[in-house]
Formats: structure tokens, C-alpha cells, sequence
């Protein structure tokens, strides 16, 4: 257990809300009758994760990602189960455990509004009691893997909505923090500052070893950061592995895209034609079936050039949360 | 120690340069703070004058002298955490402070303090702008002088503590404002901020000094006006430092069940 850097079992959050009917009868029986209901966001999952890693937690709106992340990080109290991170449990709030997490949150900000981010950082610097030349390094080297540059200087108000969450991410890892929680980092953002700040954190993870756990809606997100993913839906998990098994395991599908010489060409028994344009062809086969039939249009066609693919991510992932438990 | 000393000083250079941005709101916000004493300094006056020059033991001139030292002494010890925190709970702001691995109150003193360093020079050259036109009769002693300063502070403990504290009913309700509104009525009458203490009937008197009202805003003025006696003064300076106590382990238990609820509900 000792060697995990985050460490899960059976943990469970359930949430009591409390819930009327609209309309004005309803609103005065709330008065002294509050109905309430139990809401099960987390429902007993468990995982390990070994320092270092790098792992994307996936799950619809609502799976219960959010949930898990606040009780790793200690804002939450789990309902039940076991919650280690670096050996600490999370809730107790500990200071030597808040120097050595961080938790950045795409849709909320911590830099201060009205004020360039230097001086937020140097506000993060005294919280966390950042020695003066670590700081120094460590600002330089984000400022230099995250092209801060000319923004440190601005007033964060001014910032786009990505080069603020450049700002958010570099403020957040200043205490260089062993663990790092980030929920939607990318969210809003175009598709160059996507990729920027995914190649940033692969590099923050190679270079320091860091424990990475992220959630993400962007599948190229998790596409290029992480091997294993931990898949959660209605707070119960659904897959913990390799994103390569989950892809086998999920699709019963294979795409073949086809050329021919023959813009006209019926493929129609081979498959289901997805797309046709000037000559290439799209056809979705059942999995098992994709070598006889890639065999026989090789056979029967005039081929060009022929792929055999594995249908987009955001495709699979659609159809695990579509059919729930696998 | 060192640690925290340095929060408070990144806290006063973060604090002053929000607040150089929005220079217009700091001006709107000083008016009200000058308008109010004003209207009741004015009131009191023409009260007094129809009255023969006094209205109990206050003349003219205590009225100047007092209303202007209100100004000053709520000046000091005014916060504004009962809308922050509703806002911070509100918007999920707290979050961030919990991470934090340091308690959030430090922040919070830190600003508070930052920012009366900005504006109580500006509001001291207020005062005796408004001293020359209002003429205030004030003859200070050196023992009230040595008194009042730890008065203030005191009161400016009591007060922090007390709204910090009912500040935290956030994490319980969203009708803070109708808890903020019954606070700062009975602020209003109890505090001396209205009329002085002195002009009340004695139940209303006794409350305030039962109450911690009058420790968080008139004492400090009365002190300085020679109202009081050694003896009076020192029974004062003791009544702020039990409030000061109760209000330190009152918030230490409410925090700790406000952040059990925030971390039970979502937080």
C-alpha cells in the first residue's frame, strides 16, 4: 500500500438533497416538511495509482469525477470507504498534505482577478512558504514550458480565456506539488492551446515525476497523456486499464476505408458504407469480420489503397457510457 | 512565524494593488463612510440648538467630537466579510482557501488591515477637514491616549472575530442577507454608532455593554473623549479582552462545524 501514491477502496459519497414540487403549495409544505432525497454520486469504486503515474478519469456529466477528485484532494468527506493519498487521508486537511497536492479546476479561478498574476504568485509563494530561489527556478521553468512571457505582467481580467488557464495551471504548481488533481483543464479552450498544455503536462510529468490525475471531455486529451483510464458512469466504475483495451473491449466495430479506381463502386455487401467521396470509401464491419471481408474486396475490387482502422474515441467512449456496465 | 509574517506583507501588496484598480469605488465607498456619521453629527446639532446648545450631557462641540471619532474608530474596525463569505460559498471560491495549507482568517485579517492602511490617512485628513467646519470640543489626556490605542485594537479583534464568525452562517443558509440585516440594525443602535451610548434610556445601555456592541465601536470614542474614568476604562479594556476570547473559540467551533457541513454538501 505504501508504494501507491493514491490509494482508493470502496469509496462512496452520498449526497442528501433536499427536493419540492414547484408552485406556492408545494414551497409552504417545504416549510416544516423538508422531503429529502439521497443522491449516490460516488457508489463504491477503487483504484490504486503508483507515483508517477499519469492516469485520465472519464465519465459523463454528472459520473461522479468531480466528487472523487474534491474527496482526493480533501474538500469532501467520503460517505464511506478508504481514501490514501501519499499515505495522508485527504479529509483531515493536514498542512504537510496541502504543500504537497494541488487541485486546478477548469472552471474556476484562483489568481486574483484584478491583478497580474506575478503578484497572485507571489501571494502563493508566502501561503505555501516557497523558498526564494525555488520559486525563482520553478517560475522559470513554467514560464518558459507555458510561454507565460508578456502575460505575467497583465491584469489576470485581461487575459483570454486560455492564456488565463496557462496562468491558473503554472500558479497552481509553484509549491511543486507531488500530486496533481485537474478537472477539465482544457475546457473552452480552442484546439493549439488544447495541445499546449497537454504537451505541457506530459512534460511536467517526465520531468518531475508527478502523480497526474485528469479529467477531461476532449478525448485527444486523454489520447495523448494518458496509457490508463479509469472510466466512471453513475458512480460505479466501468473500466480501469489500458485506453487500447478499452477500445477492444468496447467496439464491435471495424472501419475500412477503401480507394478504388471506381468512384461508382456498390459496397453495400460488404458493409455499411458510412461515407463515399470521390472514390473512398467508409464502410463499419463487425470486428470479427473484418479480415474475411477486407480479404474479399481485395479480392473482388480494383483496390487502390485499403485501411483498416479502429472507430474515433469519442465514438467508443459514446457507446461505453450509452450501454453502462460492460 | 516568519511564514505568516510574510503572508500579511504579500497580502497588503496584493490588497493595495486591487485596490488601486478601482480607485472610483474606493472614493464611493469613503463618501458613505463620511455621509453617515455626517448626517447624524448634523442632526444631533440641530437637535442640540433647539434644545438650548445640549441634549444631555453632549453640547455641540461633544457631538462634533464624537460623530468624528466614530468615523475614524468604525473606520478601524469596519469588515466586510459577512458578503464575502456568502459570495465565497456561493461561488465555490472556498474551495481554493481550503487547499490552502494555511488558515483562511490570515488572509482575511491581512486584506482587512491592508486595506485600513490605505484609507485611514485619507480618512484622517477627512476628519479634520470636517473638525474645521464643525468646530469639536476634545481635550485629550495622556492616559486616555495610552488606553485608546490597545482599545482600538481590542475593538478591532472583537469585531473581526464576532462577523468573521457570523459571516460562517453561510455555510448553513442562503438567506444571509436577512442575518446580516437583523446584525447590522442592532450595530446601528447598539454600537453608539446612531447617538451616543449615553443619551439611551439604561436598558438600553445595559444591553450594549452587556452585548458586545459597545466594545466593538463606542468605547474606544468614549475613552478619548474623557468620559470615562480609570476605573471605567479598565473594567472596559477586560469586558473586550473576555469578547475577544469568546469570539476566538466561538469561531473555532463554528468553522470547524461550517467546514464539516461545506465538505458533507459539496463543496
Amino acid at each position: 500500500m505504501s508504494s501507491s501514491a493514491i490509494s482508493v477502496r470502496d469509496l462512496r459519497k452520498i449526497y442528501v438533497v433536499t427536493e419540492r414540487e414547484s408552485g406556492i403549495a408545494a414551497s409552504l409544505r417545504s416549510l416544516w416538511h423538508r422531503e429529502t432525497e439521497k443522491v449516490s454520486a460516488v457508489d463504491g469504486i477503487s483504484f490504486d495509482m503508483v507515483p508517477g503515474e499519469m492516469v485520465g478519469f472519464l465519465g459523463p456529466n454528472g459520473a461522479g469525477k468531480t466528487t472523487t477528485l474534491k474527496m482526493l484532494s480533501g474538500l469532501l468527506h467520503p460517505t464511506a470507504g478508504m481514501v490514501a493519498v501519499l499515505g495522508r487521508i485527504p479529509h483531515k486537511r493536514e498542512k504537510g498534505f496541502l504543500r504537497r497536492i494541488t487541485f486546478v479546476m477548469g472552471q474556476r479561478n484562483q489568481l486574483v482577478w484584478d491583478i497580474p498574476a506575478m503578484d497572485s504568485y507571489e501571494l502563493n509563494r508566502a501561503v505555501y512558504g516557497i523558498p526564494a530561489g525555488d520559486f525563482r527556478q520553478t517560475l522559470g521553468e513554467l514560464t518558459e514550458l507555458l510561454e507565460l512571457g508578456p502575460l505575467l505582467r497583465k491584469p489576470v481580467r485581461n487575459l483570454s480565456l486560455g492564456e488565463r488557464m496557462k496562468c491558473e495551471i503554472a500558479g497552481a504548481l509553484l509549491h511543486r506539488p507531488q500530486v496533481v488533481f485537474l478537472d477539465e483543464p482544457t475546457i473552452g479552450l480552442d484546439v493549439t492551446m488544447q495541445r499546449r498544455i497537454r504537451i505541457f503536462l506530459a512534460e511536467y510529468n517526465r520531468r518531475y515525476g508527478a502523480t497526474i490525475l485528469l479529467t477531461s471531455h476532449y478525448m485527444a486529451d486523454v489520447e495523448a497523456l494518458c496509457r490508463r483510464v479509469i472510466v466512471i458512469h453513475h458512480g460505479k466504475l466501468l473500466f480501469d486499464g489500458n485506453l487500447a483495451d478499452l477500445v477492444r473491449r468496447f467496439t464491435a466495430h471495424k472501419t475500412i476505408v477503401v480507394r478504388l479506381e471506381d468512384y461508382g463502386a456498390d459496397l453495400k455487401r460488404y458493409g455499411e458504407v458510412v461515407s463515399c467521396e470521390e472514390g473512398s470509401f467508409t464502410l463499419r464491419v463487425p470486428k470479427a469480420e473484418t479480415a474475411r471481408i477486407t480479404g474479399r474486396i481485395l479480392a473482388e475490387m480494383p483496390v487502390i489503397d485499403l485501411l483498416v482502422e479502429d472507430p474515433p474515441i469519442e465514438e467508443v467512449i459514446e457507446r461505453v457510457f450509452a450501454q453502462g456496465a460492460p | 512565524m516568519n511564514g505568516i509574517r510574510e503572508l500579511y506583507a504579500q497580502q497588503f501588496k496584493t490588497t493595495f494593488a486591487s485596490m488601486l484598480q478601482y480607485r472610483a469605488s474606493l472614493v464611493i465607498w469613503m463618501i458613505g463612510h463620511v455621509l453617515e456619521p455626517l448626517v447624524y453629527l448634523v442632526v444631533w446639532s440641530t437637535v442640540s440648538n433647539s434644545g438650548g446648545g445640549s441634549v444631555g450631557s453632549f453640547t455641540i462641540g461633544d457631538f462634533a467630537a464624537y460623530f468624528l471619532l466614530m468615523m475614524l474608530v468604525n473606520n478601524v474596525t469596519y469588515t466586510w466579510i459577512m458578503y464575502e463569505y456568502e459570495y465565497r460559498v456561493r461561488e465555490g471560491n472556498l474551495s481554493f482557501a481550503l487547499l490552502r495549507p494555511v488558515h483562511p482568517i490570515h488572509s482575511d485579517i491581512a486584506d482587512n488591515i491592508s486595506s485600513k492602511l490605505i484609507t485611514l490617512p485619507l480618512m484622517l485628513i477627512i476628519a479634520v477637514i470636517l473638525g474645521w467646519f464643525f468646530h469639536p470640543t476634545l481635550t485629550v489626556t495622556p492616559w486616555a491616549i495610552a488606553v485608546f490605542l490597545p482599545a482600538l485594537v481590542l475593538a478591532f479583534l472583537v469585531r473581526f472575530f464576532l462577523e468573521w464568525t457570523l459571516a460562517l452562517s453561510a455555510f448553513w443558509t442562503t438567506r444571509v442577507a436577512a442575518i446580516n440585516q437583523t446584525y447590522f440594525v442592532m450595530v446601528l443602535f447598539l454600537s453608539g454608532q446612531m447617538a451616543p451610548l449615553a443619551l439611551f434610556p439604561s436598558p438600553v445601555r445595559v444591553a450594549a455593554a452587556i452585548l458586545p456592541f459597545r466594545w466593538m465601536i463606542s468605547f474606544p470614542v468614549e475613552l478619548l473623549l474623557g468620559r470615562l474614568t480609570p476605573a471605567e476604562a479598565l473594567t472596559g479594556i477586560l469586558a473586550q479582552i473576555v469578547w475577544v476570547m469568546i469570539g476566538s473559540v466561538l469561531l473555532r467551533i463554528v468553522w470547524r462545524a461550517g467546514v464539516r457541513v461545506y465538505s458533507a454538501v459539496g463543496a
